[in-house]
This record gives C-alpha cells, structure tokens and sequence, in this order.
C-alpha cells in the first residue's frame, strides 16, 4: 500500500510539469497581452516594453517557465495586472468553489444514486424508463441553456431564489447553480448506477444473502450498494477536478467569484500568471483525487489489495 | 507548497470578514443622506492609481473618491473649476496654477500644489509604468522622464514648477488653449503622501479628495464606499455610500436589478433594451454621451490606400442602415452619426450635425454604383474585425454586415470576423494585421473636439489605429490648437474634420447613449458624459 | 492485480468531455469476463460478435428510432435544400425577433434571420463537427492506446503520462485559451481542438481493453505460432477490443457537438458565415425572454440529435455485451 501510494506520487511528477508547461504554451500562443492594457489605444512603445520587463514577458518562452515555476515552488504564482497577487486571487476565489463544487457533488451522490438504485431496482419499468429518457434530456441540452432558463424562471418570474450570488456566496445562495453545475454530472450517476445495480443484483453473492434470509433493506444496501459503487466512485472522483474548472458557464451565468470567474477573467486579458496559477492548482487537484479515487477501490472491494 | 495554501486561506477567511462587514451595514440606515445603495460594477483592468486608469469601471470609483482642478459639469460636460481657483495663461504655452484653499484628502492631509506636481511626476515617469503616462506629453521635459527608448534622464518634468504652498506653474512644449480643459481628466487628480510612502497600502484601500470614502475593498468582486463626512466641496453626496458589486456579464445584473437584489444598473444589455419599458417604466435613462463608433479602415494595406478606394469607403457607408439598426439592435440608445465628433460637445463645442451629408444617409442603389465605380470590394469582399469579448459588438456588426449584403444583393460580401479578446483585438491592430475594416469605439477623455480628432486621425496618433495620414488635416489640427480663440479653434477643427469626411477615413456609425435603470429605492440618478453614473447626487430612501 | 489498477482510470475517462464515459468501465469489465474462445477459431469470434449484436439491433426500438433520426440529419446535412428554399444568410432586420408566419414556420431570430432555414442548415455544420472529431479521436486514441497497451513497459508509461497530461486540462477552459487566437472561419479548428483534448479517454478505454484482450489464449497460441506485432494487433487483438471504443465514440460525439455550442456561447466557437446550431443558440440566448422561438428550435434540434446518438451509442453497448443477452 505504501509503495504504490509512493509510486504514484512519483508518477504524478512528469504529468504535473508536463500539463503545467502545456498550459504555459497555450497561454503564450495567445500572443502578446500588453496591447489590450492600453484600452483603445497603442501603448506608447517605452511603457510597454517597461511592462513586458515587468511581468518577465521579454524573456523566451522556456526561461519564463522556469522561472515561473521556480516560484511556484516557493509559494509565489506572481501577480495579476491589475497588481494583485496570484495567491490572494486563490484565497477568495478557491473557497466559494469549493463550496459550490460540494454542492454539486452532494447533489450527485444524494440524487444520482437513489435515483439510480430506484431505476436499478426496477429495471424496465414506467419509473425506470421516465428517469432514463429525463436523464438523456438533461445530457443532450447544453448547460447555458438549463442555466439561463433557470435563472429566468426561479429568480425572476417565480422570484423564488435570488438570480445571482452575492460575493460572500453562502451555501444557500448556491444551491441551484450547483444543481446546474451537477446536472449532466448528475445524469451520468444515475445511469451508471443503474447499470452497476442491475448487473449486480444477478451476481452470486447477493442471491446467497437473499438465500440467508438476510431483510432486503440490508441487502440492497450492504451488499448490492457497496459493490455497485465503484463505478460511481471512479466518476464523481474524477469528476471534482472536472467540476471545479468546468465551472466557467456556470459561475460565468449566476455571477459566481470564483475560480471558473478568474479563469475567465484571466484568459479574456490574456494574464498567464493568473490561469497558469490556477490551472497549476486544479491540475493537482486532480491528480490528487484521482489517487484517492484509486484508493477508495481497496476500501470498497477488499478483493483488490494494491502492491 | 503547504505554506501557499495556509496563507491563501488566511487571505480567504480575511476577505470575507471585509466583505461581510462591508455589506452588514447596507440598508441599515432609513434616512436619506445615510442610504447605501448598491450599483453593478465591472472589474478594473489595472490598479487603482489615477494615471494608470484608461477605462470606464475604475473611471467609476477615481470619478467618487478624487477631485480634480477642473470638473466636467455632470449635464452640460463644460470644464469648471474644482481645485482650482484660477489659472492664468498670456501665451497659451505657459500656464499659472493656483489651488483653492481648504481642501483636504480624507487622511487629513491638505491638497497643495506638491500633491498635484507629484502626482503628475508619477504619471509621467516611465519607472512608474503608467498607462496614462502620454497625458502629460504636451508638458516639457517628458522627453527625459519617458523617452521612447533607453533609461529616463530626469526624474520630474522641467516644465512643472512649485512656486507657493497653492501654486504651480506649468510650460508646455507647444502652444495648446484648451489645455486647462483637459484637466478634468482623471490622469490629473492630485495625490496625498500616503501614495508615496505606503503604496502597496494605498493601491489596496485607496485614499483621495472627492465626497466618497473607500471602506473596504475586495478585488474582483466588491468596493464598498461610503460618504466623506467632512468633504470640504459643494458636490457633496446626498446617499450614505455606494457598494460597488462585480458582474462579469451585464445580462446577469440586469436580472438582479429586476429581482431588487441591485439598485443601479448603467450598461443595460442590448437584448433588455427591449423590455425596459415594461419592467421599470420611468426608471430608465437614455442620454447622450461622448462615445462614438466608426468603422477604421487598414491604411496600410495597399488596397484600402487608393484614391478609388476612397469611394468603395463612401459606398460602404451608404450601404449601412443606421436608422434601422440603431432602432432594431440598440432601440434607440445609439443615434445615427452624421459628423465624426459627438452631440454631448454642442454646436459652440464642435458638434456638427449632417456634416457627413449622404454619405451617413442610407442609399443602396448609390452605395452599390460608388463600390462597382471604386473597383468594387478588394478581393470582392470585406471582413468586419471586432473582439467579440464584451459589449453587443457581435449584434451590430452582424446587422452591419446583413445590410451592406442585402445593398449590395451578394450574401457572402460581408462577413463579421470575431475576435476572443480585446487584448488580441489590440494586437493584430498594432502588428498591423488587419486587411479590412474593424470597429473602433472612441469614449472621450475630456469634452473637446480635438479629442475626438486629433488622437485618432493625426498623423502617428496613439489612437489613430488605421494609421491614416493626411497632411492637410495634421496642418489645420496644429493651427487649431495655437489659436487662442475658442471659437476659431473650433472652426479650424471642423475644418479638418471635412477633411476626413473627404476622405472617408473612418466610417462614422452612430453616437453611444449612456443607460441606466435603477430600483424604486433610487432618485436623481443622471449619467454625465462620459456616461458614468453621478452618484453623489444619487437620493435613496 | 495488474489489470485492476488500469481500470480506475479507464473509468475517469468519462469526466473529460462533460462524461458519457461511464460505459467504459462496465464493457472494459463485459469483455474482460467474457468466456475464453472454446471451440471457435480466432477469426470467426469477431463476425459472430458483430452479427449477434447486428441480429439484436434490428430489433431494438430504440436503434432504429435513434437511427432514423441520424440517416434524416445526414440527408438534410448533405442536401439541406431539399427542404427549405430560402437562404440562411438572407436576413433582413426589419423582421427581427418576429414569431411563426407563412413561409417561416420557426419565425425570426434577433437579426431577421429566418430560424427554420438557419436550423436546417446549421445540421451541416454541427453534424460535421460531432463526426469528423469523433473520427480524429477515434483514431489518434486508439492506435496510442492500442500502442500502449500492447507493448506495455516503457512505451505504456511514457504513453499513459502523455495521456494524463493532456487528460488534466479542463476542456472548456483550452477551447477558450487556443480558440480565441484562431482566425479562420471553418470547422477545422474546433475539430481540431476537440482531438487534441478529447483522444485520452478513447486512449485509456482502448489501452484496457487490448490489455484485456491481449492476454486471451488464442493471442498467446498466436505469438507461439510466430505471429507478428502487426498482425496480432490488427487481426487478433483489435476486432476484440474495437467494440468498447466505438461504443464510447458514439456517445462522445453527442457531447461534442453540445460543446461546440458551449464553445459559441463564450465566443470562441465557429465563426460566421458558418451556420451552426451553437452560434444560434449563443446569439439568442440573449433574448430569451422576448424571443424565445429563436432559442428553442436550434436548441430543440440540437438536443435531439444528441439524443439520438446517445441513444445510438446505447443501444449498440447493450447489443455488445453479451450478458445482457
């Protein structure tokens, strides 16, 4: 266990620089960001080369990550344009998306999975079949589409929620743009554990429980559940990386602060500190998650034991 | 790695308390003057320093929290004394400042001449790396503190000098009348010591002159203001603060406005234009202001260099309906141009209505005889360039390109080129890439005509981003701006703005209303000129 | 215990492209349980698969519902004049935002566009984009995976690492940084995008399944014969390990073409005069409160040609699988 945990570590090196240095490039083939600096107008050639000095942008491509990942290193991901540092930027905008990203994850777990051990449970149903056709509805509408008739309707026709976030962006506030956020996440859940259920359900084990006389309650949840999750685990695990920087249309609609809004930010002004950090971040938000995903295996089926 | 996180959420958890407090007192007070009313605001691209700011939503909050020698009157746009209590000129070329007495910053600190010679030093200097910096070019001695190339020689300008606790004097490098007019500009407010001393400090919670006070500020999502008690101007605010609230999209604070989560919203989105009638009634503004689209064309691309060419521009522009796209698109917010300046500037200012004659009016049959007459199109068609980041450029530039298509009877002659990012936009502008038309707004920077001329048609102009070159006209601006009678001074730029419309150098599309809608809490709200919002004469109850 | 760790990740390829990739863990899992050969040679298990599941299909409701819907939208892509006469270029402002009336069954969009005649024509574009980067990831992820997989060692780390590195980018937030700088007005770039990032979750399901199928006895009876690489690849190996991909593909592309849209909608998508249901979409988002005809039909045609591959994409998973039978 501790060396495969060790191992991966290890692996987790060349992916971390490797998708860091990819991210650089992209961020520079986007070309010079001083000239949008001077608003309609070309900066005067003294002040934007003082700027590139600045923002270490005079240097070759190569050099500049180097450095910037010397300083990464050190705690510094540099500062913004508008003078702020990269850090201070993470400090608020990390907090309200992870609080979001919960929310998401909460509703795919609580939803998805009932919905998808109902639908498992009975499998060619009017239930089973309602759920599936409104699961591939949610999937095949794109997710600005749901989240602008959302807003519409709930904030502003029914009044029933407020249509954005307030900068502090408390939990309650954030409930339907997580709803939004998760939805297609959601969808998939309940297909997939739909899937894993009724495979499981014919499998042996869970007839010799039921042959035990062991209550259906502690069969569908001790046995069926538990062995059905790995899938599902797999998928939300990955997901979290994928839902905290997807969120760029959600946070974009609701007017959310967070890292989806920065990243934004940062791309239309072309600051390649600011997403460069960002992404850094989320990259190993994911590679991290995708260890805990791999971990989690051995705890849900104790067949599986990493060497 | 672990100590960035640990002091990232430090930052966090301190943010958020600045932002809790700043918010718990909102809508507290049920008195007037102690109201605090909450407005959409757009995240500024640069730090909050005077000569560093060239866009609308930091102009918001230097435009609350700074006076200036001079102010543009919010309804007429006329440059008045603020600050100043006079200043003198024989020559048109060296100028006497003297500052009013009893004025203050909020710290306490008195405004002197130092605080305005300071800050104009600041500017200036190419050290400092300010956006604004050019604004003081006309000011002797800028060569050596920002020279276009190499280490700058000198530290303040020449041609600024102390001569008394409240005056300064000022030597241009060229004659210029209406220098005293620009300096209403924000690039010019004056600046306490603390700037100096602790400027990390102050660029976090920055301190002026003007009515309002910043109490908190979170970067990126919040700036709360609130009003300066013991403000010594006559301008002083009749609400209890303003808290300031970030949208990345204005569609998003339309819709917060309607559910009464925000109580001024002054960019509304062209597609609510529509509806504004129905959700606010009378609770909407729609006033001119001193912003101007065209159309530039790449002088530098042979094709577009041509005397031919110059008709195939003439026809272009017959072919747009501006009548029915500013109706359509804007419903009445933009007005179609006929000259390339403004209304807001009025007939004495320069503004001429139908100087651009039939070539602003919409002929098709016209429009289509000039083009075949020019060569017709270069390459048989032309792209629109536009960044497609903010604002409804796509709208109108799709309208655009659907009318010159429908006038010209050929669907594929126009077509809208997007562009991502306005920094890439400015880019391919400043490489020179362009290869046919592209949109250029143009917000003025003080209500005079030679704003409107000379930084987008002279000659090497900072803003001149076709890279047109007309000697006739650069002759008539540099006249203009010797003649020391206002008047004259106009009719020489109207001259060389008829050099324009000879040439058809820019396409003028229409002149940009500002707009605003606010909740039923709100009265008086007026937009100035420059189509910011007055909020210190903002009543809420 | 090997193959067990290789599944983990073959899984999270869902989440990349807004996730339809759940299915690549149950097929990775179907084929990996799949009885061995028994009696039947090598080269008749694929023909016997493919005609089972062929058998099943034509069958199944749901395939040919999905099916029909495709074989319409190919047929109005190729000859989208076929059904409407007008052009989807022609507009005419004074028009805009006008509901249904003779002639304009769908109304008018905010530019005075007619929205029957644009969503007719956007099928074009929108099916081009889901299919040819369907192919491109398709192909690029599963000779890298196929490569990864068969060879193992060093080639499949340097390989899997190459994948995860692409795999860590988020997908909106690439289209937006490389497609904001592309000029050209074609479907070529946002196809191109979509390769680039989309090829790691067909590498991954791919790479499992020729692990899976590489250790089958006739793969071994093959290599003791003296096989080639190539050749146990290509005949061996890969009609065993196609179907879990393909079945992935018909998925992705459903999402694809939802991303494009996503894509228009933060302005980076395809460019006029491209016609596509995601530049509709995005330009009419805006007015949906005054006109939402303009919105719902693009929208509406978009989610059912989604649907229907998904739902394509489904049925022949289910028809694969041979425990569900």
């Amino acid at each position: 266990m501790g060396r495969y945990v060790v191992r991966r570590l290890l692996q987790m090196i060349p992916v971390f620089i490797g998708a860091t240095l990819l991210i650089f490039l992209m961020v520079n083939v986007m070309g010079d960001p001083i000239a949008g600096l001077c608003g309609e107008r070309q900066c005067d050639p003294a002040t934007a080369a003082r700027l590139e000095q600045e923002f270490g942008l005079d240097k070759p491509v190569w050099q500049q990550y180097v450095t910037y990942m010397g300083n990464v290193f050190t705690g510094d991901f540099g500062t913004a344009f508008n003078g702020q540092e990269v850090t201070e930027l993470m400090g608020t905008a990390f907090p309200v998306t992870i609080r979001l990203t919960l929310i998401a994850i909460v509703f795919e777990i609580v939803i998805g999975v009932t919905l998808g051990v109902v639908t498992g449970l009975r499998r060619g149903r009017p239930v089973d079949t309602g759920v599936l056709l409104l699961t591939l509805v949610v999937i095949s509408v794109p997710t600005f589409v749901t989240g602008l008739l959302l807003q519409l309707l709930l904030g502003v026709k029914w009044g029933w929620i407020r249509p954005s976030v307030s900068s502090e962006a408390p939990f309650d506030e954030l409930i339907l743009p997580g709803l939004v956020l998760a939805s297609v996440s959601l969808a998939y859940v309940t297909r997939l554990t739909r899937t894993s259920i009724a495979e499981n359900r014919r499998s042996d084990y869970v007839r010799t429980a039921v042959a035990k006389g062991l209550p259906r309650r502690r069969v569908v949840v001790r046995h069926l559940l538990r062995n059905s999750l790995i899938p599902v685990v797999t998928f939300i695990g990955a997901d979290i990386g994928f839902l905290m920087g997807g969120a760029i249309v959600t946070e974009r609609i609701f007017n959310i602060h967070g890292v989806g809004y920065q990243l934004y930010q940062g791309i239309l002004r072309q600051n390649t500190q600011t997403v460069v950090g960002f992404v850094t971040v989320l990259v190993l938000v994911f590679l991290v998650a995708n260890l805990v995903v791999d971990l989690l295996y051995a705890v849900l089926d104790p067949r599986i034991r990493y060497v | 790695m672990r100590i960035t996180t640990h002091a990232g959420w430090a930052v966090c958890a301190m943010a958020l308390a600045l932002a809790t407090a700043g918010c718990g007192g909102g809508g507290g007070g049920s008195g007037d003057s102690q109201a605090v009313l909450s407005a959409s605001w757009g995240d500024p691209q640069n730090p909050l320093e005077p000569s560093n700011t060239n866009e609308v939503q930091g102009g918001k909050v230097l435009d609350m929290i700074f006076r200036g020698l001079k102010r543009y009157d919010p309804e007429t746009g006329e440059a008045e004394d603020m600050l100043a209590e006079k200043i003198e000129t024989s020559d048109s070329q060296n100028f006497t400042v003297t500052v009013k007495d009893g004025w203050t910053f909020s710290n306490g600190e008195k405004v002197t001449a130092q605080s305005f010679v300071d800050a104009w030093n600041y500017g200036a200097s190419l050290r400092n790396n300010q956006r604004n910096a050019y604004f003081f070019g006309y000011i002797e001695g800028y060569d050596q503190v920002h020279p276009e190339e190499g280490e700058q020689t000198a530290d303040t300008l020449s041609g600024l000098k102390v001569t008394g606790e409240r005056t300064f004097t000022v030597k241009l490098t060229q004659k210029f009348s209406t220098f005293p007019d620009t300096l209403g500009y924000a690039a010019f407010a004056p600046l306490p010591r603390a700037f100096f001393d602790d400027h990390d400090a102050w660029v976090k919670k920055p301190v002026g002159n003007g009515p309002y006070l910043v109490e908190s500020y979170t970067r990126g999502s919040q700036m709360s203001l609130r009003t300066w008690d013991d403000y010594p101007g006559d301008d002083k605010a009749q609400n209890g603060g303003v808290d300031l609230k970030v949208y990345t999209d204005n569609n998003t604070a339309y819709t917060d406005l309607l559910a009464g989560n925000l109580d001024l919203v002054d960019d509304v989105p062209a597609a609510q234009l529509k509806n504004v009638k129905n959700d606010l009634g009378d609770r909407y503004l729609n006033t001119p202001a001193g912003i101007i689209q065209t159309l530039a064309f790449p002088f530098y691309d042979e094709a577009w260099n041509t005397e031919d060419a110059t008709k195939v521009r003439q026809g272009l522009s017959m072919a747009i309906d501006r009548a029915q796209i500013t109706d359509t698109i804007f419903q009445k917010t933009r007005t179609p141009a006929t000259d390339w300046t403004s209304p807001v500037l009025g007939e004495d200012g320069g503004f001429q209505d139908g100087l651009c004659g039939e070539f602003c009016e919409f002929k098709p049959d016209e429009a289509k005889k000039l083009i075949e007459e020019g060569g017709g199109l270069p390459g048989g068609k032309v792209t629109i360039t536009f960044n497609a980041d903010t604002g409804s450029h796509r709208e109108w530039v799709n309208a655009v390109c659907n009318s010159i298509n429908n006038a010209l009877d050929n669907e594929r002659a126009c077509t809208a080129n997007p562009v991502g990012t306005f920094a890439d936009f400015r880019n391919q502008i400043t490489d020179r890439k362009m290869t046919g038309p592209f949109r250029a707004g143009w917000q003025m920077d003080y209500p005079l005509i030679q704003n409107f001329l000379q930084p987008l048609y002279y000659t090497n102009a900072s803003s001149n981003d076709g890279k047109w070159s007309n000697k006739q006209f650069d002759d008539l601006v540099n006249r203009a701006n010797q003649e020391t009678d206002t008047a004259k001074a106009v009719g020489l730029f109207q001259q060389a703005e008829e050099v324009v419309r000879d040439n058809m150098a820019a396409i003028p599309l229409w002149y940009q209303n500002g707009s605003a809608g606010w909740s039923e809490r709100l009265s008086s709200v007026k937009l100035n000129p420059f189509s910011v919002p007055v909020y210190n004469e903002i009543k809420v109850s | 215990m090997s193959d067990r760790h290789d599944e983990p990740q073959a899984a999270i390829a869902g989440t990349s492209m807004g996730g339809a990739m759940d299915l690549g863990v149950d097929e990775a899992e179907s084929l990996e349980k799949r009885p061995g050969p028994d009696g039947a040679g090598p080269e008749e298990r694929p023909r016997s698969l493919w005609s089972d599941a062929w058998r099943d299909l034509r069958r199944n409701p749901v395939f040919i519902v999905s099916a029909l819907v495709i074989l319409f939208l190919v047929f109005i892509s190729l000859w989208p004049s076929a059904i409407t006469s007008g052009s989807p270029l022609k507009c005419d402002l004074s028009k805009a935002q006008e509901g249904s009336q003779p002639g304009h069954p769908f109304g008018f969009d905010g530019q005075g566009c007619d929205v029957y005649t644009r969503t007719v024509y956007g099928a074009r574009t929108s099916v081009a984009v889901g299919v040819l980067a369907t192919l491109g990831v398709a192909v690029l992820g599963s000779v890298l995976g196929a490569l990864a997989g068969f060879f193992g060692g060093a080639s499949d780390a340097i390989l899997s690492r190459i994948t995860d590195v692409f795999f860590a980018i988020p997908v909106v937030l690439g289209g937006l940084v490389l497609l904001s700088v592309i000029t050209s007005n074609t479907v070529w770039p946002v196809i191109g995008f979509i390769v680039l990032l989309g090829w790691p979750q067909i590498s991954r399901i791919a790479r499992g399944a020729v692990i899976t199928a590489k250790q089958n006895d006739y793969v071994q009876a093959a290599r003791a014969l003296g096989a080639s690489n190539s050749r146990l690849l290509l005949r061996h190996i890969a009609p065993n390990a196609i179907a879990p991909v393909i079945v992935v593909a018909t998925i992705a592309l459903g999402t694809y073409i939802a991303l494009e849209a996503t894509l228009s909608y933060l302005g980076v998508g395809l460019k006029p005069p491209s016609v596509s249901w995601g530049i509709d979409i995005s330009s009419a988002s805006p007015y949906i409160r005054n006109a939402p005809h303009a919105l719902l039909w693009p929208s509406g045609a978009l989610a059912i040609t989604v649907l229907a591959f998904i739902m394509l994409g489904d049925a022949v998973r289910d028809a694969l699988d041979p425990k569900l039978r």
